[in-house]
């Protein structure tokens, strides 16, 4: 298992070979007709290796636009972001998807699965479009899903599984390729308290394991659960620092009712 | 991603709309199955035709009494009085193009057979009619060059008079009357069927010597017609020109001046025929693929909801690392698996529908592998075609836009 959450090689451009997100001064503007918005203006930013890092703020606040230009759907209007040394903004659409593919993994709020198809189908997609041979694209993913704890619910379709197990089956499929960082927006926006805590103990033993994570959102209960805290508004970074009183997700999972009760 | 993978993600995507995928099929089924369906029957009739004229004889030439036009009046075929059996003798001497030669002349008459009567045509000619017609024998054989030497009361039925005046009997030495003198039957010829140019039943025919008819039945010494055989197929163009050129010298007939008889190409016909047939095959096929380009609109529409009812999925899948080209493709590929599908049961419908109607008109069934080749080929390039500007448009959405799609 630990073969899944340890990162990639580093390249040896890199001169700090810890830094894996590396972001200088990047601006987003979006022309709407005759007005322009400025989404992010001006932000710099590094994240090491096995971080496990919280972006916050209100909507609006640029944490989105953020989101999506590390997650490489989007790029920079100005300004660079180095991905494991890797220039991004200047890369191609295909370029940017086999990025996507191989070095990003993403959790989504809504889960995004594809319906009428079991769940180790879903986590498998990511491997057809990596190129890599159809036993190997299974076995990953059978064993991406034991990871997540749900071994044994390889054949259930989405509609079949809980909120909770749903998105576990969406990390399993962002761990499927063995990316460098896992981007997760909002994964907790749909879910439960206690499923969101659960959804937490996989994102901190993932990052026990080495794993860069890189998590969305606007609750801070749910921050509390990375360890750093970034903080957006207006579109630049406010604050930036580390959590304190960081609690660990299974010891209180241990102290929350459980759904019988 | 492979092919194979592909066309299963395709084929599961078409299986989960059944209701639709059937209705959107169906339109490629109806063009490819009435192209199929027309093609053959069109090729059927081509055949037919073929078939036909061949049974008339091959490289047959008819040299028919024309028309004339006596004070303002214009009479009929076979009007004329001047074609002669010495026209006759000398086509078979001057015209090199040509290899037999059968004299005739035609009268209407009742034949009797014990009790049962029939009317027909009473026919005179010489035994080499049978050869230049191409025309066996059933049963017996012809009447002989001595039989019209001594202009014998002989004669040869077609299978419409057998069965009409003999029925179980067997005919062969019998005597039957034809205008009441006594002609002894000594050939049956087997059954020709109608005829392509005049529809009308070739069997129904009776044959006796040429100087028999003329001496004890009609008592002209003129001919209706000379059937002419030319040594192969080409030369019977030049046969008709030499017989034309011939006949006018003989006939007297100044520049300018109307044939006083006709000569009939049957190459002529049978090409005639044939560029009819094809024309028709064409007319039909044509026809038949606007239905074919109907339903591919109907393939482009859905594909087009499609697109817009899937637009998370295709977010989803760009997210994840879908290049355009992968979903693309993979819309590219459902949309020529929905029109393959639908070729593939057309070209069975297709096949069946034109078995069907060769077997209603008694045609010969021919589904042309021309036509299955074109079918698949073209149901396969309306998927292409139609299916482009969607999966396009699929390849198009931006992943950031597509996520957010409810």
């Amino acid at each position: 298992m630990a073969t899944i959450s340890q990162p990639a090689t580093d390249t040896p451009l890199e001169r700090d070979q810890r830094t894996i997100i590396q972001i200088d001064d990047v601006h987003k503007y979006y022309d709407l007709g005759e007005t322009r918005v400025h989404a992010l203006r001006g932000v710099s930013l590094r994240i090491a290796r096995g971080e496990f890092v919280a972006i916050m703020g209100a909507s609006g606040s640029g944490k989105s636009t953020f989101m999506n230009i590390v997650g490489c759907l989007d790029k920079p209007t100005s300004g660079r972001y180095l991905l494991e040394g890797i220039e991004v903004s200047s890369l191609s659409k295909n370029e940017l998807a086999a990025i996507r593919n191989r070095k990003i993994g993403f959790v989504f709020q809504g889960f995004n699965l594809l319906s009428r198809t079991t769940a180790l189908e879903n986590v498998e997609l990511p491997t057809l479009y990596a190129h890599v041979s159809k036993e190997e694209g299974r076995k990953r993913a059978q064993d991406a899903l034991q990871l997540v704890g749900l071994g044994d619910r390889t054949l259930h379709f989405p509609s079949q599984l809980s909120g909770g197990q749903q998105q576990r089956v969406a990390i399993a499929r962002a761990l499927v390729n063995r990316p460098a960082i896992l981007l997760a927006d909002e994964p907790t926006g749909n879910l439960d308290s206690r499923t969101s805590v659960e959804v937490m103990e996989v994102f901190q033993k993932l990052n026990d394991g080495g794993l860069t994570v890189v998590l969305v959102t606007h609750e801070s209960d749910i921050s509390q659960f990375a360890k750093r805290g970034i903080h957006f508004l207006d579109g630049k970074i406010r604050r930036d620092e580390p959590v304190q009183n960081r609690p660990v997700a299974a010891e209180v999972l241990k102290n929350l009712p459980t759904l019988e009760d | 991603m492979d092919l194979v993978a592909i066309i299963r993600i395709a084929m599961r995507a078409l299986a989960r709309n059944k209701l639709r995928s059937s209705l959107t099929m169906l339109g490629i089924i109806i063009g490819v199955g009435a192209v199929i369906a027309m093609v053959s029957v069109g090729q059927g009739a081509q055949e037919q035709a073929q078939q036909q004229i061949a049974a008339m004889g091959s490289n047959m030439l008819f040299v028919g009494a024309g028309t004339v036009t006596r004070g303002g009046m214009h009479m009929g075929w076979g009007a004329t009085k001047t074609l002669v059996y010495d026209d006759m003798l000398a086509i078979l001497r001057e015209c090199p193009a040509v290899k037999e030669a059968a004299p005739g002349s035609q009268a209407s008459a009742q034949v009797v057979f014990g009790n049962d009567n029939w009317a027909t045509r009473v026919n005179g000619s010489e035994p080499q009619y049978f050869d230049i017609r191409s025309w066996p024998f059933q049963e017996g054989s012809s009447f002989t060059q001595s039989d019209v030497d001594m202009a014998a009361n002989v004669a040869v039925i077609g299978e419409t008079v057998r069965k009409n005046l003999f029925g179980a009997t067997d005919p062969i030495g019998e005597t039957v009357r034809i205008n009441n003198l006594p002609f002894k039957v000594v050939g049956v010829l087997a059954p020709k069927g109608t005829s392509a140019a005049m529809g009308d039943d070739q069997d129904d025919i009776i044959l006796v010597p040429i100087t028999t008819l003329q001496k004890k039945i009609t008592g002209q010494d003129w001919l209706r017609w000379i059937m002419v055989s030319a040594v192969s197929r080409q030369a019977s163009y030049t046969a008709q020109q030499q017989i034309t050129s011939l006949l006018r010298d003989r006939h007297r007939i100044r520049s300018g001046q109307d044939d006083d008889f006709m000569v009939r190409n049957l190459a002529d016909m049978a090409d005639l025929a044939d560029q009819q047939a094809r024309l028709f095959t064409v007319l039909l096929a044509s026809i038949a693929s606007i239905s074919l380009i109907v339903g591919g609109i109907g393939i482009m529409n859905i594909m087009l909801v499609s697109v817009t009812e899937r637009t998370r999925e295709i977010g989803i899948r760009m997210a994840i690392g879908a290049t355009e080209g992968d979903v693309q493709q993979q819309f590219l590929i459902e949309a020529v698996v929905l029109s393959l599908l639908g070729g593939a049961i057309g070209i069975t419908l297709g096949m069946g529908a034109s078995y069907m109607i060769t077997q209603t008109l008694g045609w010969p069934v021919l589904v042309s592998p021309t036509a299955i080749v074109a079918a698949v080929v073209f149901s396969m390039a309306v998927g292409i075609f139609f299916g482009f500007y969607p999966a396009r448009k699929a390849a198009g959405l931006d992943p950031i836009e597509a996520l957010r799609y409810e």
